[in-house]
């Protein structure tokens, strides 16, 4: 008996094996990109709703904005700007905020979740490299998510603008807006903290929280606050100081050396460096990159050893 | 060139030995079946092929080192880990676009061919699908590929039968074209014995037993021996004796059909027998008689 026989097809002639087009490594980080963004549709979608609450909000603001206007016209030239600035300051930080918090519980998931749901396996069955998928992984919270934010938030703030001034016109406060409102400003300086700060200067809480994600069987959430708190309090303990709290202070709420100082203002500006040469030259950011490529360099070995949960 | 070639293969995880320096060689075209109990080694011989895990000892997988150049053996090895592995929020279409982004060897035409033989819907989600879908999404996903290696690992497992037959016919009649390679680890033994060209038994770390299937046919006799002659079969040393209704079954190894005919009716072993003979109860005997 041998069905084997029967079941096969004629063997192909010749080369059955011949050499493929190759995949550039581009179109494998691109296809890789998309596949996070598949599963984890809150990157676009929690901020997108925060953005359309932020619009329902104002609108409802809009009712006695001549009111607000005319306080702030009132006000001092310096408090002035700052009083029509500060819903789409708010707005701006609004967003910023949402995608943070996306991003820590993205990354957290990001290389364990794939371990726990064993699907790991499939991926891994894939010619795409272990490298590849962690850079793909972390390019969300260094690049997507940065972007995102930026685009979010200047529609946003653009489409307040304009229903600000379709609810002014007739009011004679229209030119006061849009003298007070520098909105390319506003945008570059955006584009520049989300860049700087969020990116950047962040470098080594999203290759921290990447690692915990590779390393952890389980509560990767915890391993990746309690750690920090031990050594924190340990150092208490057994030297009575606080330099390693002090250090991570300095990198999350702090910001980077060169910072400009504007006193009681909640604006970006107070997180955003003074100039980018300033930033550019700060050996703290350059420590943290450091730092942070150490973590995602470990995530890839681990990605690379570790099997499924 | 031999498909696979270990010499001394070594995995232990802290004290337990998971394999014990074995020898392997597959050749280009075979369907291997690695056959063991629970715990044997057979998944780990496979992470060890799949570069999925270090290892010691040598190990070349189409000429390759699978655990230094695992991105490049990728290309031309693919494998199912178990069934139920797809990610629970992927669509059949995403799947599809995905595979076909990365794999330079995806046939997606040929993806779509074996889904639109199913009842599967493109913009389902894997949660969606029931078990047997989803084993059928993936040997869509797999079949599609043109790899030199498949590596299976109880790809059935769970199945109810009806699809365990069909995952097997279109393994056979879809795929497997005698170029390219195929190794199955599986408990339905009975199912892949009119599949398999070579048969490897593991236990606990070691191969106990290694022969093509047409040794096997022609060196392995299981005798449903009349009572009479009782005595006289037992007399010729076989490896094997079970009662089955009343009738003893004793399974030879090397001897004469001829010889055997007169004790009463001969037949080739099916492999779960063959397989309780050399692994069950007395390993260490068998261990002998395969070499």
């Amino acid at each position: 008996m041998n069905t084997r026989t029967d079941a096969m097809p004629d063997s192909p002639v010749g080369s059955p094996f011949a050499a493929p087009a190759p995949i550039s490594p581009a179109r494998r980080m691109y296809w890789s990109v998309r596949r996070e963004l598949w599963e984890n549709r809150s990157i676009y979608v929690a901020p997108a709703a925060v953005a359309a609450l932020i619009l329902v909000a104002s609108l409802v603001g809009m009712i006695d904005l001549p009111e607000k206007m005319r306080a702030a016209v009132a006000a001092s030239p310096a408090r002035q700007q700052e009083l029509i600035e500060e819903p789409y300051t708010f707005a701006a930080l609004l967003l910023m905020f949402t995608t943070m918090v996306v991003g820590v519980f993205y990354c957290i998931d990001a290389l364990y979740g794939e371990r726990r749901e064993r699907s790991v396996l499939f991926w891994k069955s894939l010619p795409v490299s272990d490298l590849t998928t962690v850079l793909a992984k972390a390019s969300i919270p260094f690049v997507v998510l940065p972007l995102l934010t930026f685009a979010l938030t200047v529609v946003t703030q653009a489409i307040m603008l304009l229903l600000a001034s379709a609810r002014l016109a007739g009011t004679g406060l229209n030119a006061t807006l849009w003298s007070q409102i520098s909105f390319g400003q506003m945008t570059w300086l955006l584009l520049y903290h989300l860049m700087a700060v969020h990116s950047l200067w962040w470098a080594p809480l999203w290759g921290w929280l990447l690692l915990v994600s590779a390393w952890s069987r389980r509560a990767p959430f915890l391993w990746a606050t309690l750690p920090l708190l031990a050594i924190g309090i340990l150092e208490k303990i057994a030297f009575n100081t606080r330099h390693f709290g002090a250090l991570l202070e300095h990198r999350f709420l702090g910001g980077p050396e060169g910072v400009a100082s504007t006193g009681g203002n909640m604006g970006m500006a107070s997180l955003t460096p003074a100039t980018p040469s300033q930033f550019l030259a700060s050996p703290g950011l350059w420590i943290g990159l450091v730092v942070a490529a150490a973590f995602l360099a470990a995530a890839v070995q681990l990605r690379r050893s570790r099997g499924p949960i | 060139m031999a498909c696979i070639e270990a010499r001394g293969l070594r995995k232990a995880f802290g004290k337990t030995i998971a394999l014990a320096g074995i020898d392997l060689r597959v050749e280009d075209g075979r369907i291997l079946g690695l056959i063991g109990p629970n715990g044997a080694g057979k998944t780990t011989a496979l992470n060890a092929i799949l570069g999925l895990t270090p290892y010691q000892g040598e190990l070349k997988v189409l000429g390759r080192d699978p655990w230094r150049e695992r991105d490049q053996l990728m290309r031309d090895v693919c494998f199912i880990a178990d069934v139920a592995l797809l990610p629970r929020w992927l669509r059949v279409s995403q799947a599809l676009d995905y595979v076909a982004g990365v794999h330079p060897r995806f046939d997606r035409a040929k993806a779509e061919g074996f889904l639109a033989k199913t009842t599967i819907s493109r913009a389902s989600k894997v949660r969606e699908l029931s078990k047997g879908m989803v084993t059928q999404l993936h040997l869509a996903l797999v079949m599609a590929i043109d790899a030199r290696l498949m590596v299976l690992d109880e790809p059935t497992l769970g199945l109810d039968l009806l699809y365990r037959k069909q995952f097997y016919d279109s393994l056979l009649n879809d795929y497997y074209d005698r170029s390219r390679t195929i190794v199955v680890t599986t408990h339905q033994v009975e199912e892949v014995q009119h599949v398999l060209t070579d048969l490897m038994f593991i236990d606990r770390g070691r191969i106990v037993f290694a022969a093509s299937m047409e040794e096997v046919e022609s060196r392995y006799f299981e005798v449903t021996v009349l009572p009479a002659q009782l005595a006289a079969a037992r007399a010729l040393k076989p490896m094997h004796e079970r009662q089955s209704l009343g009738r003893s079954i004793l399974l030879f190894d090397h001897s004469g059909r001829q010889q055997l005919a007169v004790l009463g009716d001969v037949r080739t072993p099916s492999i779960a027998d063959l397989f309780v003979a050399v692994v069950g109860g007395h390993a260490g005997q068998a261990q002998g008689a395969a070499q």
